[in-house]
Parts: C-alpha cells; structure tokens; sequence
C-alpha cells in the first residue's frame, strides 16, 4: 500500500499546480512471456450469474472481472489503482466533479466498439431499481442517483456524454472513494444490445470488453473461456482457455489436483487437509501465502444490557485468547487487535488493542457491576470451523463468570438475528465476516460500524452508532485529493482507534489465503493472492509449458 | 379401471397441492430474509424494500401462495433468488444426468440385491444365507456418503479404477450407481429371498422335481420368473428413495444433478429452486407410486384395483 501513495502523491503534486489532479498509467507486460496453453479451476457451487451488476460472491467476482472492463482497475497483485478502460482522468479541486478520457479501439466481445455513452448506459442499469443490482448503493454520490434509486428518473443526471471518448461525473459531496468505486465490478462496461438481447440472461450469456469471452457454459458442469483476440491490453491474457468445473468437492479437487488433472482447487485447500499438505515440502512449496481484506470478530449489541455498559465490552475483548483460536484453525489467519486488517491502507500499526488479560477484564467486569458474571448467547454459524471457535469464546469467557450458549444456526438465520435489534447479543461474525469490496478504509465503517447500518435488517449488528464519527466518516471521505491521501488516512485510522475504545467489537483474526496450484503454473506469486481477484488473478497467470 | 385411475389422479394432485402448501409455508417461516440474501450488504434500506416490492414478498403469505400457485399452472416456477436464471431451465438441464444416475442405481441394485436373494433363498439356512443376509442389512443401514467416499477413496484414488468424480462418461457413473445401489440391493436381497422361498414352497415346484427337470432348469426356468415379478413391481416405489438419495450421493461425486442444485439451494436460502426441486421430486414419488400400483395387477393377478 506504501507503493501506492508514493507513486500516486509524486505524479498529482505535480499535477496540483495546473489545478488538476490527474493520474495516466500503462502497466507493463513481460515481453518474454509466450501466450498459450490452457487451466483448469475447480468449483464445489454453481456460479450464480457473470452479469457484472448482479454478480456479488468471491467465486464470479474475480471471473467477472476477467471477462468485462471498469474505467479503473488495479495493478495486477496489488491494491494500486491504475486507469484501465479510461485512459486517463482529472478531478476537478472541489473533489465534486471527475473526467475520464477513454481509450480508443476498445471493442465488446461481439465486435462493436465501447464508447461513453456505454459507459453511462450501464451506470444507468446497475443504479437502475428493475435491475435488483445489490451494489446500487456504491453510486449514491453521483448526482441524480436519488431520483433514479426512487424510480422518478431513468438516468443519472450526474453522469454527462462529453464526446464519444470523454465522460464527466458530477458528485453531490466530495468522494474519495470515487476511484476505486470506479474499479469495482457493479461499474463495469457492458453493451446495451446484448443486455436487451438476453434481458434477464445477461448473466448467462456475458458479453463484455475484457481478457477472455465467455465460450462454453453447461449448468452445472463447466464453464469455458477462451482468450479474447482483440483484447485492447497487447499481450494478455497470457492463456488461451480457462476450464472451470463445477460441483467438485474441495477434498476431491484437492486428489485431482495431485494426481495432476487440474491447475488450482478454486475453493482453497479443505481444512480436514490443510496440515497434510503444509508438512509435505513438494506440495507446501506450490502453496502461495498472502494477507486477505478480511477481519472476523465478535459483535456485542450495544443496545441490550449488560452489553450497553462500555466495561463489559471492553471486559470481553481482553478475557479472549487471540493466539489459541489462531491456532485451532492451523494458523491460517493473523490476531487482530483493530477493525481493520494489516493490508488495509489506514491499518494502525502502533495501535496494541486490548491484550489478553483475565484478571484485568474480571476487575472490569466487577466494576461494571457483575462481579459473578453473567447469562448470555453467542451466534454462530454452523459450519466448521465456527462452532469450534465459538466453543473457544465460550471457554474464554466462563472464565471471567460470563456464561455464554452457543446459538449455532444457518448462516441466513444468523444474519437475520444479528438484523434484529433484540435478535442477538454476542455473535461470532465467521463465515459471514467482512471482506471488504475495495481496498479503502472507509469499506469497513458505514455498513458494519457506522449508523447507516445500524438499522433493522442491517450489517451493524452491534447496533453501535456514534453520530460524532459518521460526521468525521463523511470529512474524511470529502478528503479527494490524492496528494492528501495520506492525512485522510490518518483520519480513518483514528476513527478506528475511537471504535476500539467503545469496544461494540472484540476484534478476533484476519483470515490469510493459501492458495495451491499446480507445478506448471507461472507469474508472480502476488497473482495468486491478489487482494482483488479470488482465487487467482486469471487475466496476468501463465502456463510454463508453452514458454 | 377408469374409476380407480382417475381417483387415483386427484389424490395424487392433492398430494402435490399438500406438498406444495407446506413447503412453501416452511420457507416463509424460515427467519432468513430472502431479499437481503438478494440485495447483498451494502444495500441500502430503500434497495431492500424495492426488491421486496419487486418480487412480492411484502405481500401477506396467503397472497404469496396463490401467485405462485398461478405461475406454477402456467409452467412456471419462477426465477432463482441466487442465480437469477428460470427454475424450470436449472431443472431441466440437470434433469437427465439425475436420471441417468437413477437408471444406472435401479441396474446396480438389481443386479446385486436379485442375485443376493436368490442365492440366498437357494442355500437357505446356510453360513451363506445368514451371511448375504447381514451384508444387505449393512448395506441398507450404511450412510450413503460413507459409502461413497469409501468406493471413492478404494476405486478411484487408490486402484484408480474410476474417475475421481465428475460426469461425462460410463466410467464416470459406476461409483455414483452403486453407491446409490447398495442402499437398494439390500432391500431387494431380502425382498428376493422371501418371495424365492415363497415360490420354490409352490406345488407346482414340487411337481416340476418329481418330473426329473434339471435343479438350473427348475430355478432359473420355473422359479425365477415368479419370483422376480412382484419384487421388480417395486421399482417404482423407489423413486422416493432415490430422491433422498441423490442429494448426498451427487454432492459426493460431483454429479451435476437436481440432487445437488437442492443442496446448494438450501445452504444459500434460495426458495425458488427449493421449491421447485421439491415439487419435481414430490411429482416423481407420485407418479412412481401410481405406475407401481397400476403394474402390480398385471403382474400378480391376485391383486385387483379397486
């Protein structure tokens, strides 16, 4: 993330002084890498759709983004924005207005070239309420999004067609998030005759800008994509055709992946089998570790008692033993002592959180006024390894007299518990735990931690609300200019620093993602646990066979 | 005839309209919220409340019932919450590999279970009887996906007899059937082993000794026949559980039928396939049972419909 701003501040300081941020980049390719050769990825689910404004798991997130185009993306293996199918854009000093230039020659998969009024069109169907888009609410800063969200307008007044290669957007508040909304897949180009040709099947039958186009999808069986001869970006992808085949196990794609039948089991290795293949060398050594943008913690509803009471919550944060969970799960996450986790620009470094410490957090408790303790649920979800972990809490806390029953339901119905203002009071957030949508500290207050989503049905499931932070939320997201990106960081991660001393979270761990592939596999290991592309970022891989 | 079958039919519409009633009303009672399982978290309230709309779930239940129920008459049975694609299409295209599986399970079962039985019954009271009798007892009180995963560790990743999951070819389905097939064959085992011994009792067996016919001759001749009708009659009651079975046993070997698009419906809450999976399942089980009882008859004349 330090890369980020250092390349970012030098170019728009510069740019400053014309009065104008802006910001170009081209990214550059190996030359020496040949393409060809083809992969497979395995799948235990269905993918549900590869319609970019429907499209919202980890599993066609990243093949979304291999098949259509944003104005920005990121640099491959990083969370570095870089202009993609724009060429170029400025922001205007007021923060409230940003222009793309796009580049010329960039065709859809059926022929056409893309143009700005793509752009628009497709802005105007995702913020659209008939297209039932889950990622809507990203665009709530342009201007007009209001009258479209409310059906009285079929159009984002604040998005303009300049000429057929430049398009303006007009924000009703500085955005500092503008950019990487800009990346994610909700924003993504896609050519209106194809959306009115299939209508509602759009998403079976993608038709985008990007690396690969869609050539083969049997439900349930398999998906084919073939690379993209008029990819605008000369030299990607490096391979010809990706495989994905659906309905296999984790356990079974993990057996065809050592017998050699597929390239990377895209669900991860099983847990049942984690310490098998990690003590192998020949295999550990196929295993690439990286940070994830993922923080699983305990959420205390600040509305019911005794939880209301700042002591007990802080009480419970310090009675946890961070590094025995850690270790229940083969060590494949981090302690976390903050919100937010350590590849999270605005991340804390100096900050210590709350250390483990019985007594101290039984003093606390007594001073709360519960010297014995305390009656109380814990919500988990029921799959494994979270009823383990949930049992571990459980542990921890009876040893400071709080007595806690373990609520283990579907995930579904632990997230409408947690919705519900008098639904739950502890709930251990694993498997349903936030990975942020883009890599910006802001992703991790307004649904989880601010008041917006302390509301019924809500993602706030600590119920906590501080009007004084959302306040300094708002003045640190109208920090555009990216020459200050770093003060606006500062900000965020002070905000952070108030959230852990009202305690509504005990924040537990951050998930790291080991992926395993195939000896044949090349590119650089940051491919492989790219921050924005699970499992692999499937645009920038390669295959050693044929170089 | 005509009377009996067209009884018949209404019970068995009511069953599916039963079916239907209390599935639908168990998904509606569930607390998980299909919409915001729709929306995603980052939507905003006015999101959630206009796909609500959209999708008429801010309706009362009895509302909700009866519109699905128009659009069921029509053929339609809506569109997954999860992969926004029709039901009817998910079904169907996974429709022939289930059925496949089923064909390849009533093979196995048969040939297995009619062949334990009749050896049985032949030796019976012997160490071979008791035996064959206690492996179909395993065989049917055995967890399908051990026995799946154990077919699959022995055959495929260590013999490498058989691909480790997945569909396409004949080898694919072998270990699939047969998982599917043993829970049936022990069954069959000792349904074949009572009605052989009820068969070889017959004075007619009697006679057929007494004229000096060959002991292969009498069984495989006279005796099998007989024997294997009423038990074959059976098949269609099986349907139901194949039904149950195809959940487990094509999650464990990747075989992308409507057993394992029931079983991602359920862990992601997404109702229309729920309910359109359990519908097409009620409707086998029924059709299965009413082709079981129109059969028997012709099978066993003592049987008349009534």
């Amino acid at each position: 993330m330090r890369r980020f701003l250092a390349s970012t501040v030098a170019a728009s300081a510069l740019a400053l002084m014309l009065g104008m941020a802006s910001a170009r980049a081209d990214d550059a390719v190996d030359p020496n890498t040949k393409q060809g050769g083809a992969i497979t990825i395995t799948y235990k689910d269905d993918v549900a759709t590869l319609d970019p404004a429907i499209g919202y798991d980890w599993q066609n997130w990243s093949m979304i983004k291999s098949l259509f185009d944003g104005l920005m993306d990121y640099e491959p293996g990083t969370t570095k924005l870089k202009p993609d199918l724009a060429e170029s854009y400025e922001i205007s000093p007021d923060g409230k207005t940003f222009t793309f230039k796009l580049r010329h020659g960039v065709k859809f998969h059926n022929g056409r070239e893309m143009t700005a009024d793509d752009v628009k069109y497709s802005l105007d169907r995702v913020t659209n309420p008939k297209t039932q888009s889950p990622g809507a609410g990203f665009f709530g800063s342009i201007k007009g999004y209001d009258d479209v969200a409310a059906g009285k307008a079929d159009s984002l007044s604040g998005v303009t067609v300049v000429d057929p290669y430049t398009i303006k957007f007009e924000l009703t508040r500085p955005d500092a998030t503008f950019l990487h909304i800009m990346a994610i897949n909700f924003s993504h180009v896609v050519p209106k005759e194809e959306v009115e040709k299939y209508g509602a099947d759009f998403g079976k039958h993608p038709v985008g800008t990007g690396a690969f186009r869609l050539a083969e999808w049997t439900l349930g069986q398999r998906i084919v994509f073939e690379r993209n001869p008029d990819y605008w970006h000369k030299g990607l992808p490096h391979l010809d055709k990706i495989t994905f085949e659906i309905g296999q196990e984790p356990i079974v794609a993990l057996l065809r992946l050592q017998k050699g039948e597929i390239d990377v089991p895209g669900d991860g290795i099983p847990p049942a089998k984690f310490q098998e293949v990690m003590s192998d060398p020949e295999q550990k050594a196929r295993v690439v570790v990286g940070g994830q943008l993922h923080t699983g913690y305990i959420t205390m509803n600040t509305t019911m008692a005794p939880f209301d009471n700042v002591k007990v919550r802080q009480a419970v944060n310090m009675a946890i033993n961070k590094d025995r969970i850690v270790q229940m799960i083969n060590n494949r996450a981090v302690p976390a002592n903050q919100p937010l986790p350590p590849s999270m620009p605005g991340y804390d470094k100096a900050f210590k959180g709350y250390a483990y410490d019985v007594a101290k957090a039984k003093a606390l408790l007594a001073e709360a006024g519960h010297p014995d303790g305390f009656a109380t649920q814990l919500f988990a979800m029921n799959t494994d390894p979270n009823p383990r972990i949930a049992q571990a809490i459980q542990q921890d806390l009876a040893a400071i007299g709080i007595k806690a029953s373990i609520q283990s339901l579907a995930q579904a119905n632990v997230i409408a518990a947690g919705g519900d203002k008098a639904g739950a009071p502890m709930i251990w957030s694993g498997g349903m735990a936030w990975i942020a949508d883009f890599p910006d500290p802001s992703n991790f207050y307004g649904p989880i931690l601010g008041c917006a989503g302390a509301v019924p049905g809500g993602w706030n499931w600590s119920w906590y609300c501080n009007k004084d932070l959302d306040a300094k939320a708002a003045e640190a997201d109208s920090v555009v200019d990216p020459a200050k990106s770093e003060e606006r960081e500062k900000m965020w991660s002070a905000i952070y620093d108030k959230i852990m001393e009202d305690a509504p979270w005990a924040p537990i761990f951050n998930e790291q993602r080991f992926t395993l592939k195939s000896a044949r596999m090349g590119g650089a290991d940051n491919l492989y646990v790219d921050p924005v592309h699970i499992p692999i970022n499937y645009d920038n891989v390669y295959v050693k066979d044929v170089q | 005839m005509i009377a009996y079958l067209g009884r018949r039919l209404i019970q068995s519409l009511l069953i599916l309209l039963g079916v239907s009633l209390i599935t639908f009303a168990l998904l509606y009672l569930l607390p998980a919220d299909p919409v915001r399982q729709i929306a995603g978290r980052s939507a905003t309230p006015e999101t959630v409340e206009n796909i609500r709309r959209q999708l008429g779930l801010d309706q009362p239940f009895i509302v909700q019932y009866w519109h699905y129920l128009a659009r069921l008459l029509g053929g339609d049975l809506g569109r997954s919450y999860i992969q926004r694609s029709e039901v009817t299409e998910l079904i169907v295209s996974r429709l022939p590999a289930s059925l496949l599986l089923m064909v390849g399970a009533i093979l196995c079962e048969l040939a297995i279970g009619l062949t334990m039985g009749l050896i049985a019954a032949v030796k019976r009271g012997s160490v071979t009887d008791q035996t064959l009798m206690v492996a179909s007892f395993v065989g049917v009180s055995a967890p399908q996906f051990v026995v799946g995963l154990l077919l699959l560790y022995v055959f495929a990743v260590r013999l490498g007899w058989f691909p480790i999951g997945g569909y396409g070819s004949w080898r694919h389905l072998v270990l699939p059937s047969l998982t599917m097939g043993i829970l049936g064959a022990g069954w069959y085992a000792r349904m074949m082993r009572s009605s052989m011994i009820d068969v070889l009792r017959q004075d007619y067996m009697r006679t057929a000794h007494a004229k000096g016919l060959a002991r292969g001759a009498i069984l495989f001749r006279h005796a099998l026949p007989n024997a294997i009708l009423p038990v074959v009659a059976m098949i269609g009651i099986d349907i139901g559980v194949f039904m149950g079975g195809i959940v487990v046993v094509e999650s464990v070997f990747g075989w992308p039928g409507i057993g394992q698009l029931a079983w991602q419906a359920i862990q992601r809450v997404d109702i229309p396939i729920i309910m359109g999976v359990t519908l097409v399942s009620a409707f086998a089980i029924v059709l299965g049972n009413l082709l079981a009882d129109i059969i028997a008859p012709f099978i066993d004349p003592r049987i008349k419909l009534r």
